[in-house]
C-alpha cells in the first residue's frame, strides 16, 4: 500500500501540480490584491475623514459578519442574474478573497498607523511633508513592523480560506484530488496528502510570523 | 522694518472653548519673543498656529508680508517656519543623518550633496558631528533636542518656534540645548519661544510676550516684566516661580 | 428577472430548519471545543511531559490546515479506515478538531497574561498546582481572554458554513439543494443573504461592542 500509494501520487504529479498552481494562484493573487487594498483601506481610515469612514466601516462590517462561503455564492450564482455578466469560478474566488483579506489586512494596518505616536505625524507636516510623503516616508515604515506579523496570519488564512473555492467549482487542488479518488478510491492517501499540502503551505507562514512578533514586538 | 509675522484679531476655539482671542502679534526680523504664560493659556496652540498645525477661526495671519487664509498651501509655509516639540519627535527608523536630510531631499528636493554638507556643518555647530550614523534611540534627550532643532534649520527657515523644548528633559541636559538657542538668537535668527526656564526668557528675549486665558496680557522688554510686570496676573504668576528660589531656609543656621 | 414572493415564502420552513441545524452545528461545537480547550490549557499549565509536546503538535495542525480538509478527510476517507459517520457527526467532530485548537491558543494567551506574581502569591499561601490553577489562575485568565474567546464562538458560528459542503442541511446547503431543484436562484440568494444578515451582523456587532466593554474591564470595574 505504501510503495502503491507513492506511485499514485507520483503518476498523479502533473495533474496535482496543476491543482496545486491554481489554489496557490487563488492564494498569491488574493495576497496581492488584499495588501494593495488593505494598505489603501488603513491610510484612509487613519485620515479621519467622516464620510469615508463611515462607506468603510460598513464594508468591514459585511465582510467580517458574514462567512466567506456566502460571499462566494452570492458572487458565483448572483452576479450573473443581478449584473449579467458571469465572472469563471476561479476570479470570483480571487475577488472574494481579495475583498475580504482587504477589510481583515485593512484593520491591522490601521491598528499599526493608530499606534504610532500623534508627534510623528506632526514633526513630519512641520518640515513640510506632503500628505503621501508623511505616510510613505515616515508612518508606514514605523508601523511595518507592528504589522508584518499579523499580516502573515492574515495570509496563512487566505490560504486556508482558497480552498472554498472547489464548492464553486473551480478545478483546484481538492478537486483535482476528488478526481484521482473516483478512479483509484484512495481516499485516505489523497485527503492525507491534501491535509499535508495545506499545512506544508501555511505552517512555515504562521511559524515566521510567531518568530517576527517575538523578535520585534517584545524589545 | 517689516513684520516677519503679524496676527491681527486672529482667534481659535476647540470646539465651543476660545483658546485664542482677539490675539495681535507682531514679529520683526531677527527679534527674539519669548511667550510666557500659565498652563493651558494657549502659547502652545499659537505656535501652532502659525504653521498650520492648527488653524485659526477668526483673524488674520501675514507671513512674509503675505496674507495666509486657512486654505493656504501649508507646506510651502512650513518650509520656512522652523518647528522644535517638546518631546522632539525625531523619526526613530532614521538615523540621525536621515532625520535632518528627510526634508530638504524630499521635500525642498535640494541636491544631496549641498544639503548634506550643510547638515554637517550644523551638526558640528550643536558639538553631535560624531553621530551622525546613530539612530535616535540611542541618544539621550538633550542629544535628540539638539539634532531635533538641526533637522529644522537645515530647511533654511525664516524663523523658529520652540515649544518648551526643554520641559522633557532632565535638569542635566537643560543646558546643552539652552546654549543652542542661545546660539541662534545671538546669529540673528528671529525666534518664537515658549518656556517655563525664566532665567532663560530673561536672558535670551528682545521681548516677553505674557499670555492669559487664549489673549495677550502684556508685551515688555524682558528687564521691565520681570522686575515691574504690569498686571495682576504676571505678578502672581511670577511669584510662583520665584517662590522656589527665594524659599525660606528651614534651618537658620 | 421578477421575485417569486411565493415560492420564496414556502422554503421559509425549510429554511428556519435550516437555521436551527446552523445554531445547533455552532453551539454544540463551541462547547466540545471549550472542553477540549481546557483540557488541553490544564495539560499546558501542568507541563506534563508528554501530553504537552502533543498538544503543541495537534494546535498547529489544526491550525494550519483548512476546516473543509479535515471536514472530507473525517467524511470521506474515514470510511475506506472502517469508521463511517453521518455528515452531522462528521461536522461536529472537524468543528471541535479545529475550534478545540484556536481555543487552547485563546486560553494560553490568557493564562501567560496572568501575572507571575499572582501564581507566586497562590503558591505561598499554600494552595495546590490544582487549586491555583482553579481559584487563581483559570478565573483571571477567563475574563482576560474574554474578548478573543466571543470573537472566536462567532468565527465558529459562521465556519458552519463550510460544513454544507458535507450534505448537513443548514442554510447554504438548503440554498443550493433548493436552485438545484427549483432554478430559483434569484429568490434564493435573497433569502440565504438575508438570513446570514439577520444571524451574523446582530453577533458581530454585540461582539464589537463587548470589545469596547471589556477593553479595560477587570475585576471589579
Amino acid at each position: 500500500m505504501a510503495s502503491s500509494g507513492l506511485e499514485l501520487l507520483w503518476v498523479s504529479a502533473p495533474q496535482l501540480a496543476q491543482g496545486i498552481g491554481r489554489t496557490l494562484g487563488i492564494s498569491l493573487l488574493a495576497i496581492v490584491f488584499s495588501s494593495v487594498g488593505g494598505f489603501i483601506y488603513g491610510v484612509l481610515r487613519n485620515l479621519g475623514v467622516r464620510w469615508i469612514d463611515g462607506v468603510l466601516r460598513v464594508y468591514l462590517e459585511l465582510f467580517r459578519a458574514i462567512p466567506v462561503l456566502v460571499w462566494l455564492y452570492l458572487f458565483f450564482f448572483g452576479l450573473p442574474i443581478f449584473i449579467g455578466w458571469s465572472i469563471p469560478g476561479f476570479w470570483c474566488a480571487v475577488l472574494v478573497l481579495s475583498l475580504w483579506g482587504a477589510s481583515e489586512t485593512g484593520e491591522v494596518v490601521r491598528g499599526a498607523l493608530r499606534s504610532i505616536p500623534g508627534g510623528q505625524r506632526e514633526a513630519g507636516l512641520a518640515i513640510g511633508l506632503r500628505q503621501l510623503q508623511l505616510y510613505g516616508r515616515v508612518l508606514l515604515p514605523q508601523a511595518l513592523r507592528r504589522m508584518t506579523p499579523p499580516l502573515i496570519n492574515v495570509f496563512t488564512r487566505l490560504i486556508k480560506t482558497s480552498s472554498l473555492a472547489v464548492l464553486i467549482g473551480v478545478v483546484d487542488v481538492i478537486k483535482i484530488g476528488q478526481q484521482i479518488i473516483e478512479r483509484t478510491y484512495e481516499s485516505v492517501l489523497i485527503y492525507g496528502f491534501l491535509f499535508v499540502f495545506f499545512f506544508l503551505a501555511c505552517y512555515p507562514l504562521s511559524a515566521a510570523s510567531r518568530v517576527l512578533e517575538r523578535r520585534w514586538n517584545h524589545s | 522694518m517689516s513684520a516677519l509675522i503679524e496676527l491681527t484679531r486672529f482667534s481659535k476655539n476647540f470646539g465651543s472653548v476660545p483658546v485664542l482671542q482677539d490675539v495681535d502679534l507682531s514679529v520683526r526680523e531677527g527679534e527674539v519673543v519669548v511667550i510666557l504664560g500659565p498652563s493651558g493659556c494657549g502659547k502652545s496652540t499659537l505656535l501652532r498656529c502659525l504653521n498650520g498645525l492648527e488653524l485659526g477661526h477668526a483673524g488674520q495671519y501675514r507671513f512674509a508680508g503675505q496674507e495666509l487664509p486657512a486654505t493656504t498651501d501649508w507646506r510651502q509655509v512650513r518650509q520656512q517656519i522652523g518647528m522644535v516639540f517638546q518631546s522632539y519627535h525625531l523619526f526613530p527608523h532614521m538615523t540621525v543623518l536621515e532625520n535632518i536630510l528627510l526634508g530638504p531631499l524630499s521635500v525642498q528636493k535640494r541636491k544631496r550633496v549641498d544639503a548634506q554638507q550643510q547638515a554637517e556643518s550644523l551638526l558640528t555647530r550643536v558639538g553631535l558631528l560624531d553621530k551622525r550614523d546613530a539612530y535616535p534611540r540611542e541618544l539621550s534627550g538633550g542629544q535628540q533636542q539638539r539634532i531635533a532643532i538641526v533637522r529644522a534649520l537645515c530647511m533654511n527657515p525664516k524663523v523658529m518656534l520652540f515649544d518648551e523644548v526643554t520641559a522633557a528633559l532632565d535638569p542635566e541636559m537643560v543646558k546643552e540645548v539652552l546654549e543652542v538657542i542661545l546660539d541662534l538668537a545671538r546669529s540673528g535668527m528671529t525666534l518664537l519661544i515658549v518656556t517655563h526656564e525664566m532665567a532663560f526668557a530673561r536672558a535670551v528675549a528682545d521681548r516677553i510676550l505674557f499670555m492669559d486665558g487664549g489673549r495677550i496680557a502684556e508685551q515688555s522688554a524682558p528687564e521691565s516684566f520681570f522686575s515691574a510686570p504690569q498686571t495682576a496676573r504676571a505678578q502672581q504668576f511670577l511669584e510662583k516661580f520665584s517662590y522656589v528660589e527665594n524659599m525660606p531656609k528651614r534651618k537658620t543656621s | 428577472m421578477a421575485f417569486d414572493v411565493e415560492f420564496a415564502l414556502s422554503t421559509l420552513p425549510a429554511f428556519v430548519s435550516a437555521v436551527g441545524v446552523t445554531l445547533q452545528v455552532g453551539f454544540i461545537a463551541i462547547g466540545t471545543s471549550l472542553c477540549v480547550a481546557l483540557i488541553n490549557a490544564a495539560i499546558t499549565a501542568f507541563g506534563w511531559p508528554i501530553l504537552r509536546p502533543l498538544v503543541r503538535v495537534y494546535v498547529e495542525l489544526a491550525r494550519n490546515t483548512p476546516l473543509l480538509i479535515q471536514l472530507f478527510f473525517i467524511y470521506f476517507a474515514l470510511p475506506a479506515l472502517g469508521i463511517r459517520l453521518s455528515g452531522f457527526a462528521s461536522a461536529i467532530i472537524a468543528m471541535t478538531f479545529m475550534g478545540g485548537a484556536y481555543l487552547t491558543e485563546i486560553l494560553r494567551a490568557g493564562i501567560d497574561a496572568v501575572p507571575r506574581s499572582q501564581i507566586e502569591s497562590g503558591l505561598s499561601i499554600g494552595l495546590s498546582r490544582w487549586q491555583l490553577l482553579r481559584h487563581v489562575i483559570l478565573p483571571q485568565a477567563g475574563i482576560l481572554s474574554l474578548p478573543a474567546l466571543f470573537a472566536n464562538f462567532i468565527f465558529l458560528l459562521k465556519e458552519t458554513t463550510v460544513v454544507s459542503a458535507v450534505a448537513v442541511p443548514e442554510i447554504l446547503y438548503t440554498t443550493k439543494s433548493y436552485i438545484a431543484l427549483y432554478y430559483k436562484t434569484y429568490e434564493m440568494l435573497a433569502v440565504m443573504t438575508g438570513l446570514c444578515v439577520l444571524l451574523f451582523v446582530p453577533m458581530s456587532l454585540l461582539l464589537r461592542l463587548i470589545e469596547r466593554r471589556l477593553q479595560h474591564g477587570q475585576f471589579g470595574s
